[in-house]
């Protein structure tokens, strides 16, 4: 059994502009992992899980979504702050697109948009995660790979010496 | 009298789909402002989508939403289908629907045990469930074998569960193999008790909240999501091509996404509005096993919405088994238009409720405008006056605001609601 200092790897998951689809492929990656996870893993932050979340150190930190506001911007650099690794999670997050479709738009486009964009404060374009923050690992596709993100959970596990 | 002041700020309500926040002030017992506003940031697909060849529009809009994506996929192969007079086959349709199921029973059970059973159980996270509790412990194992099970369901048939690669407009790429079709109706089948005791759990369920509207839905024999008439409670009738005209946008300064009203009222979409207006359409073999949980309906309490979503996973599965037994798949080419250009309307029931896609299509194949409506869009209002009176209920109560916040984001997480859905566009008026 797991003492009561058995280190749990520290996890945030964190949603920007996007359409949660990795958030989604996370919860059915879930329905293979939950047992080994639930033992291994603290959701210190993970709003589709649950209403308590705290902000503190995190080993890793799941960034899902493109970046709109200097709100959003401001928000990244902070959990950049708190996270030894930041992975960027799916296409919005990795390359922007398809949250990031207002950047191409043609000028009579962006004028019909632009009271939208003034009345909530967007950035003039959508942003990636590494245009905003240095990211240690991406994990690309629309939604993410599964098989990828396992990978990737499992190395953390394996970096931060967790405890099978 | 109660006199009480109270200014509640909720910056990012949880376990929901998206990002909403909630802002309640009360003056003297009375509520002055209640606002539920989406705070995700637009996606402009209503903009984007102007000018892209018709053929990639399907797998454009299904990106809208991460939870419902293979709803929009379908809403938009609809419109489409409609718009170009494609005939598609009877074995597209029975994928179409299986497709569905697949959808609504992996949504709806991602809901249903990680959302709002937590409520139940006084817990915070669904992973946080007791061990020891033999039925913490059930609970645990159900769920994720009855999202398994809808997950698999949805990637033979539609080949992912989440922005699924098999539906195009005319047809399905790819059909499952005798070996697929068998594992699905073996999982479908194994996990059928586990949604008894789901809709057990939430028939026990006590939590009560009345107000009247109104409530509406896609309705159809036998009970379906993707054709049929769009009815109301009190008998009104809409065709899917004039469903829009029925409904009044409402803007809401301070949320990302509009709202609507139905003749100047609110209403409410999703499980509930179909278990209300069409329970006597569902399968046989459901209506039997949910015989005592069905006599529920129809309610007017909005979290039996969570126990209309539970008798649906279970519709869902023996719609799909029945299907699936039935149904010898073979490779098809998908169809070709009988049209070049035109106006086409899709409506399907996605599982948060009626969903709408409109497209025009010029004869350079090029889409030349769009329109979706979302069921969280028609929903936000009625989410607003039922939280204005539900605190108002609390605070005759004498309920503390801690408490008041709990109940507030209980009712909200029984609409289920959708907020990436409802950020995804800016509408503008249909010229």
């Amino acid at each position: 059994m797991n003492g009561p200092l058995t280190k749990k790897l520290q996890v945030g998951w964190f949603t920007f502009t996007c359409c949660e689809d990795s958030t989604i492929v996370f919860t059915e990656v879930l329905n293979d992992y939950w047992q080994e996870w639930r033992k291994r893993i603290d959701f210190v932050h993970a709003r589709i899980l649950q209403a308590k979340n705290t902000e503190g150190a995190l080993d890793v930190a799941f960034v899902e979504g493109a970046i709109s506001s200097e709100e959003q911007k401001k928000r990244l650099e902070k959990i950049r702050g708190q996270a030894t690794w930041l992975v960027a999670v799916g296409a919005c997050a990795v390359v922007g697109m398809p949250s990031a479709q207002r950047n191409q738009f043609d000028e009579k486009t962006k004028q019909e948009i632009g009271f939208i964009l003034e009345r909530f404060h967007h950035l003039d374009h959508v942003l990636s995660v590494k245009e905003v923050v240095k990211v240690d690992a991406e994990l690309p596709g629309c939604p993410m790979d599964p098989k990828q993100f396992v990978a990737v959970v499992n190395k953390a596990l394996q970096h931060f010496a967790i405890a099978s | 009298m109660h006199t009480i002041d109270l200014d509640l700020s909720l910056d990012e309500v949880t376990k929901v789909e998206g990002a909403a926040k909630l802002e309640v002030k009360v003056r003297q017992g009375k509520v002055e402002k209640c606002t539920f506003a989406i705070t995700e940031y637009k996606r402009f697909y209503t903009q984007a989508m102007r000018g892209k060849l018709y053929k990639a529009l399907p797998q454009l809009l299904m990106r809208i939403c991460g939870t419902c994506s293979n709803a929009h996929l379908l809403a938009s192969i609809e419109s489409c289908e409609k718009a170009l007079g494609y005939e598609a086959s009877p074995q597209s349709k029975i994928m179409k629907n299986l497709t569905v199921a697949g959808l609504l029973i992996r949504d709806h059970a991602l809901h249903l045990y990680l959302f709002a059973m937590p409520d139940i159980y006084g817990k915070d996270n669904f992973l946080a469930f007791d061990d020891q509790d033999e039925e913490q412990h059930q609970h645990l194992h159900d769920a994720f074998a009855i999202k398994a099970a809808g997950n698999y369901l949805a990637q033979i048939i539609a080949g992912r569960s989440v922005h699924a690669i098999n539906p195009v407009i005319g047809g399905f790429i790819k059909v499952p193999t005798q070996e697929e079709v068998d594992e699905a109706i073996r999982s479908l089948v194994e996990v059928r008790p586990a949604v008894l005791r789901l809709i057990n759990t939430f028939a026990k369920c006590d939590w009560h909240f009345d107000r009247k509207t109104n409530y509406m839905a896609l309705v159809s024999n036998p009970y379906g999501y993707l054709e049929g008439e769009i009815k109301d409670d009190n008998g009104g009738v809409i065709s899917e091509n004039r469903y829009r005209d029925h409904l009044e946008r409402v803007v809401l300064p301070y949320s990302q996404a509009s709202g609507y009203t139905y003749q100047g009222e609110s209403f409410m979409v999703g499980a509930l509005a179909r278990m209300n207006l069409s329970k006597d359409t569902l399968h046989a073999d459901t209506k039997k096993d949910a015989a005592a949980a069905l006599k529920r309906f129809p309610s007017t309490n909005i979290f039996d919405n969570n126990l209309a979503q539970a008798i649906e996973i279970l519709n869902a599965m023996d719609t799909a088994e029945e299907l699936l037994r039935n149904t010898k798949f073979k490779v098809e080419k998908p169809v070709e238009p009988t049209k070049k250009e035109g106006v086409g309307v899709g409506v399907v029931e996605a599982p948060r409720g009626t969903l709408y896609h409109r497209v025009e299509i010029g004869a350079d194949g090029k889409v030349v405008q769009g329109m979706i409506v979302v069921p969280t869009g028609q929903n936000q209002i009625n989410i607003e006056q039922d939280l204005a009176s539900l605190v108002e209920q609390l605070i005759n109560k004498g309920k503390n605001k801690e408490e008041i916040q709990v109940e507030m984001e209980k009712l909200i997480r029984a609409y289920d609601p959708c907020m990436s859905c409802a950020a995804h566009f800016l509408e503008v008026n249909w010229s």
